[in-house]
């Protein structure tokens, strides 16, 4: 049983060293800088610019932080200091639904409903033709995959602080919401900050939906109307051929690497501030 | 005073919105897919093989996709389980409930349940070139399995971290191991076993990524470990992005399946932690 838990643990490190040596070539051809810096993308004359896609990585995250974090913390403020059990019972269910639906099904509706919203309401409106498949529907979509884990974790925070605290500040006469604003949240700050950061790094990796409505255009996103294509889509995509070029292979394995290293920085932060509140 | 209120209310507003614009986003999800696909779906498509030129629109349908997935799923399912009990058992049982060991391995698995699953694809496949596999079931029965056991390891510990001592000391006082108490810990955390494996196959079903590295994909129900296997969610991708309307009616009818199927396990499993958590101690 040792054995197995320390192996599984080992999963961690292996997978840390496995894209590591894969990127090593990649990394000896360029520098780390070039890298992150240069817009060219094209491997088959060993020209690999990751700029657009780590932008493109940036924007549809931040845009999707943006969208879920106020819907989030609203409804968490309401579900832990307002509502009856009799609407939990309601609502908890709606939030499994969410979170339980795969990714690619996130994807379909966001071609069905977001795309052609985006390119028939959205735009027009704003004197601008566009397809649809953008940096915008991209960030609807991620922002809505990652609403039940910010729900959740921000419940758990907010159920951690102690009922006096509440009193205390009812008592004195503050209303519900002041009692939010001014003990609440600014008691679980910390955690609510680490909850933030474990969905971004949950939106950095969304691969299938991100692939359905991101248009795939390797530019750097001028606006939410531009096409975008961020580092799991270029993954997913070129994958088939990336074996025809050792260089390719490597350069797919280094955007893996970065995304995986971020990843593992984004959780190890959240989910030891996150700790720390709980033992509180 | 007044104004206090007045904000209050405002606030109170915003958050009956929130509430709403979520309500709203399930139901335009579920909707969607369904009035897309529903129509289309037919028994044929769930009940047949991909025939000749099924990718040019003619007949067929996506039963490979439909048993490659169970099988996956099935495979990994069973795998993630007999990794992750042990491992359950071990951080609860044979561990002091403080153990420096217990905490850190608990961060990595929580950690490791954040590695997007694309990431594990590529690792799976670099490890896979490595031994010289090729893209197989096996293959993608290996890298769902690693993606579910975080999951399978976590919800259960959640569950087995409330055991009180006292049951365990109870049973060491009437001569038992160890070992011989995992029988009153399986009992103990029995709903959260079924909670965590509904919750893991949701995650596992719906997985694309990572077997889209490591499972390939085929038109026939793989007869053997070493073959290709398709799966719902890259057959919904992979039509989807067909130019021709019969091939994506197909992916619509697929998603469809797919949204049933996870539809059904997320409600069985609050159905079952609601109904069987009364047992505990």
């Amino acid at each position: 049983m040792a054995v197995l838990t320390i192996s599984s643990l080992l999963l961690v490190v292996a997978m840390a060293v496995g894209l590591y040596l894969k990127s090593v070539p990649i990394l000896q051809e360029h520098s780390l800088w070039d890298l992150l810096t240069e817009g060219e993308w094209r491997p088959m004359s060993n020209r690999f610019g990751f700029f657009p896609f780590l932008m493109g990585t940036l924007y549809v995250s931040l845009l999707a932080l943006g969208i879920a974090i106020p819907i989030s913390l609203l409804m968490a403020i309401y579900l832990t200091e307002y509502a009856h059990t009799a609407v939990k019972r309601y609502v908890f269910p709606l939030l499994d639904i969410l979170a339980g639906l795969p990714s690619v099904i996130y994807g379909v509706w966001g071609m069905l409903v977001i795309v052609p919203w985006v390119a028939n309401i959205v735009a027009p409106s704003l004197h601008r033709e566009s397809s649809g498949y953008t940096v915008l529907a991209t960030g609807i979509v991620l922002g809505v995959t990652v609403i039940p884990l910010l729900v959740s974790l921000f419940i758990e925070i907010f159920s951690n602080v102690g009922r006096e605290y509440r009193e205390a500040a009812w008592s004195l006469g503050a209303t519900r919401w002041q009692t939010t604003k001014d003990v609440i949240l600014r008691k679980t700050a910390p955690g609510v900050i680490a909850a933030i950061v474990l969905a971004a790094s949950r939106t950095l990796g969304e691969t299938i939906a991100v692939i359905m409505v991101c248009g795939n255009l390797a530019i750097v996103p001028g606006s939410l109307l531009d096409a975008c294509y961020p580092i799991p889509a270029l993954i997913a995509n070129n994958y088939g051929e990336m074996l025809s070029l050792p260089l390719y292979e490597s350069a797919l394995m280094f955007a893996a690497f970065i995304l995986f290293f971020v990843v593992l920085v984004f959780n190890l932060f959240s989910r030891l501030v996150l700790r720390k509140m709980k033992n509180k | 005073m007044k104004r206090a209120i007045v904000i209050e209310k405002i606030w109170k507003v915003l958050m009956y919105a929130s509430i709403a614009l979520v309500l709203f986003f399930v139901v335009s999800v579920i909707w969607s897919v369904f009035k897309r696909g529903l129509p289309v779906l037919s028994w044929e498509m769930v009940s047949s093989l991909p025939g000749g030129g099924f990718y040019i629109g003619k007949e067929g349908g996506f039963l490979n996709a439909i048993v490659g997935s169970l099988y996956i799923v099935g495979g990994a399912t069973f795998l993630g389980l007999l990794v992750s009990i042990p491992v359950v058992f071990y951080l609860n049982v044979y561990l002091k409930p403080h153990s420096k060991f217990g905490s850190i391995a608990r961060l990595a698995y929580d950690v490791l349940f954040g590695i997007p699953s694309i990431v594990y694809g590529a690792f799976g496949f670099t490890i896979m070139i490595f031994f010289g596999l090729r893209t197989s079931l096996l293959g993608g029965i290996i890298v769902v399995t690693l993606l579910i056991i975080p999951i399978l390891i976590r919800s259960m510990d959640e569950v087995a971290k409330t055991i009180p001592q006292d049951l365990l000391e109870a049973g060491y006082s009437l001569g038992s191991t160890r070992l011989e108490t995992i029988s009153v810990v399986v009992r103990q955390i029995a709903p959260a076993i079924a909670t965590a494996t509904l919750l893991s196959i949701g995650r596992a079903i719906g997985d694309a990524a990572g077997v889209m590295f490591t499972a390939g994909f085929s038109d026939s129900i793989p007869t053997s470990l070493t073959q290709q296997t398709a799966s719902l969610p890259l057959s919904v991708f992979f039509q989807l992005s067909a130019p021709q309307l019969e091939v994506q009616d197909r992916a619509y009818a697929a998603a469809v399946v797919l949204t049933a199927i996870v539809l059904v396990l997320s409600l069985s499993g609050r159905f079952i932690m609601s109904r069987f958590s009364r047992n505990k101690i």
